[in-house]
């Protein structure tokens, strides 16, 4: 019954978490880790505007970005089944899965008939959409990460918490210790005296991952393009370790978001500007690798394509929702979000956190069409709609007006206890009924006045001990005390005064 | 030029002297203001938290009690944005053809208090003296959605005795984010601890914004922490004509 290879204890997952406050509240005790995150955001923060800045037509390529995903996205059955005829007509094998559980049973099938035990992966958001390397541990098969994060991460035990820098919440020191701790379970050890020096735990796990890419007969990748007119799959990476997977096994296996989809080749020249410049802040990727079904005597000999939807066309029901399809997994509004800086990304319950993660989850889990649970329900809320995610958004996401847009279906979904108990809906009506004539908020504003007086203390109140909504306030805030007289009194008296 | 004041439901009940700094300070300016008496809230908190339908009579009732004026003058980015940026989709959310019509009439002569003051009467320097050291809050809305950039800072430029120093860090939000102040209390309260550490780390007197809502936040945070800094709206320190009292 182990969920893992080896018989070892279960591999971590997001199931279970709990709605976005309560997992904020866990984060942001946790000193070191956000002395992690604002060092590490931070940083990119400052690269990444350096890069973009150097583009005078940064605002042009966004708004091309975004047109041509919106045209994938409205040309969708089309362009997906050019590019399945022109993937199998290279050599490829496609196929569609509908869920995860689809997706999972298919590579894991593929894996078995390689005759293979273990697979080498690239870096990959959609496997981990789909809880692929759990999966396969069911089956008895190990998957091994390659990307020296995504290593610290499963060596770790632990669950990723950033899109593009999965192990950001880890600094050296505790690099080091479960390099030095995990790598010799998990294959060749490192070294007993390893520092905490980048130079030396880059070259362990290099050593560690080595004899994984050369023993390994199976990889499995993730695509961040797919071109229709051409078949051609591609890969943008940092490190290499994706160039080995995608070169060395016989047998390779991606499997991809329908949303990754692109018309034509020509249309790489705006992503492949946007997306190294917004992701790791630098004008170019170093490893690009390209590959169009299958070339004998070179690379894989079998290459299978798997198709994954999951969620996906849900999301397009939603017409102001849907413009989250356009997402290229870059990251850049995780690294200026200022909620994802201080609670780091484990606490949005999904391996896409953060501002996008926010409104990407509650859709591809179905929100447009079914109520959903109540971890999935905290995230629209989990933002204080700064903007800082759409003003850096390389394919111009407003992802603000999405959270809105969500916020408005979870209301819309509150079942009738929630409607005439919750503390929120029933202040909302009661507002909106105060609100409703001057006359009412008149009276309430008295009302509110004369409280405040009873409560505050030289123009403000204190510590009060209230719970819910309110109490939350008064936890670490004052509040100023309602004024004696409201404005609209004020005007009032002035008026009959005379005065003007 | 008729000229309204647009005070919001915020600054009505918890910052009348908010209002009463615009009233003086566009009187002094030669403008006479009036002030509509049905005008209650521009729906901002329902319509970010995602009461969409409870949106819609506030939509309505603004509409209505604005009707007819030159210019819409507020003390609050946020509910200027609010009628500017939100209200023609709450107007086509409610598939009423006749409130799609007045949105679009009413909510274009809406403008925040700084933008009035230097795109239509042209002014920067308002005559305001003010003797303190001032660190200036750029609010989400006022730099993102409303785009008002540097008109602020060109009229506290220009208050005689004003020093205006940087904070760093000014343009990350403060954790106000309206309800989410409430919904998600920690991760709000962490965020405003940091921008009073860095305004704190400035030694201004004053911490200035376009928003009275921001401004509750991270007052309400100083205030607890018992700190001498005080936080003003930018109207109360443009009408201002010598030391804070």
């Amino acid at each position: 019954m182990s969920g893992s290879p080896a018989g070892r204890e279960p591999l971590p997952t997001f199931a279970g978490t709990p709605p976005f406050p309560e997992a904020a509240r866990t984060a942001l005790a946790d000193e070191q880790l956000r002395r992690n995150l604002r060092h590490a955001t931070t940083t990119i923060r400052t690269k990444r505007g350096r890069a973009v800045a150097e583009r005078p037509d940064w605002e042009a390529l966004r708004l091309a970005g975004a047109a041509i995903k919106d045209d994938v996205i409205a040309r969708w059955p089309e362009l997906l089944t050019q590019l399945e005829a022109n993937v199998t007509a290279a050599g490829g094998i496609v196929h569609w899965a509908r869920d995860g559980a689809e997706a999972n049973a298919i590579v894991a099938g593929i894996v078995r008939a390689a005759g293979a035990t273990e697979v080498v992966k690239v870096k990959s958001m959609t496997t981990q959409e789909i809880e692929l390397n759990e999966a396969l541990a069911r089956e008895g098969i190990e998957a091994w990460e390659t990307d020296l994060a995504e290593l610290i991460v499963q060596l770790g035990r632990d669950l990723p918490s950033h899109i593009l820098v999965p192990a950001i919440h880890r600094n050296r020191d505790e690099i080091r210790d479960i390099f030095r701790a995990e790598m010799g379970a998990a294959g060749r050890p490192a070294p007993a005296d390893l520092s905490n020096e980048p130079r030396e735990l880059a070259e362990a796990a290099r050593l560690h991952l080595r004899e994984k890419f050369l023993r390994a007969k199976v990889a499995i990748s993730g695509a961040n393009f797919a071109i229709a007119e051409t078949g051609t799959v591609m890969v943008v990476e940092s490190e290499g370790n994706g160039r080995m997977c995608l070169t060395l096994p016989e047998t390779l296996v991606t499997v991809m978001g329908i949303e990754k989809l692109l018309p034509t080749w020509r249309d790489l020249e705006v992503f492949l500007q946007l997306l190294p410049r917004s992701s790791t802040a630098e004008r170019m990727n170093p490893y690009t690798s390209m590959w169009t079904g299958v070339t004998p005597g070179d690379g894989p000999q079998a290459f299978h394509l798997v198709l994954l939807d999951n969620g996906r066309t849900d999301v397009l029901l939603d017409e102001v929702g849907r413009q989250a399809l356009r997402c290229i997994k870059c990251s850049a509004c995780l690294n200026v979000c200022p909620v994802y800086e201080r609670v780091g990304g484990r606490a949005y319950g999904s391996p896409y956190p953060g501002p996008i993660g926010a409104i990407l989850t509650p859709q591809l889990r179905g929100i447009a069409r079914h109520p959903v649970d109540e971890q999935t329900a905290s995230l629209p809320y989990a933002s204080s709609l700064c903007g800082a995610c759409f003003e850096v958004c390389p394919v111009r996401i407003d992802i603000p007006e999405v959270l809105i847009q969500l916020r408005t279906q979870v209301v819309r979904q509150h079942g009738w206890r929630a409607r005439t108990f919750g503390e929120e809906p029933v202040a909302m009506r009661a507002l909106s009924t105060a609100f409703a004539n001057p006359g009412r908020l008149d009276l309430a504003e008295r009302v509110a006045g004369g409280a405040g007086r009873v409560v505050g203390r030289r123009g403000r109140i204190g510590r009060l001990p209230l719970p819910g909504l309110l109490g939350a306030w008064f936890r670490r805030r004052d509040l100023p005390a309602p004024a004696r007289t409201s404005f609209r009194r004020w005007w009032r008296s002035r008026s009959s005064r005379g005065e003007s | 030029m008729k000229i309204a004041l647009f005070i919001t439901c915020f600054n009505d009940l918890l910052y009348p002297d908010v209002g009463k700094a615009v009233v003086r300070l566009l009187n002094r300016l030669g403008h006479e203001v009036e002030f509509p008496e049905d005008q209650t809230c521009c729906g901002q908190i329902h319509f970010n938290t995602g009461y969409r339908d409870e949106c819609v009579p506030l939509v309505r009732s603004f509409d209505q009690a604005f009707d007819g004026f030159d210019a819409i003058v507020s003390p609050s980015a946020s509910c200027a944005t609010m009628v500017r940026h939100h209200h023609e989709t709450v107007a086509r959310h409610s598939g009423d053809a006749s409130l799609v019509a007045s949105v679009a009439e009413v909510s274009p002569r809406v403008y925040e208090l700084s933008e009035f003051l230097v795109d239509v009467l042209g002014v920067t320097d308002v005559g305001a003296v003010f003797p303190h050291s001032v660190a200036f809050h750029p609010t989400c809305h006022s730099l993102r959605l409303l785009a008002i950039g540097d008109r602020p800072r060109r009229l506290l430029e220009a208050v005689s005795g004003l020093e205006l120093v940087e904070l760093p860090g000014a343009t990350e939000c403060c954790g106000f984010g309206g309800t989410f102040a409430v919904k998600n209390a920690d991760t709000s309260v962490a965020m405003g601890e940091d921008k009073i550490g860095a305004l704190i780390g400035t030694g201004a007197e004053v911490l200035a914004s376009a928003d009275t809502s921001c401004l509750m936040h991270l007052g309400g945070l100083l205030s607890r922490q018992r700190s001498m800094v005080r936080v003003m709206h930018l109207a109360e320190i443009l009408a201002s004509t010598g030391p804070a009292r």
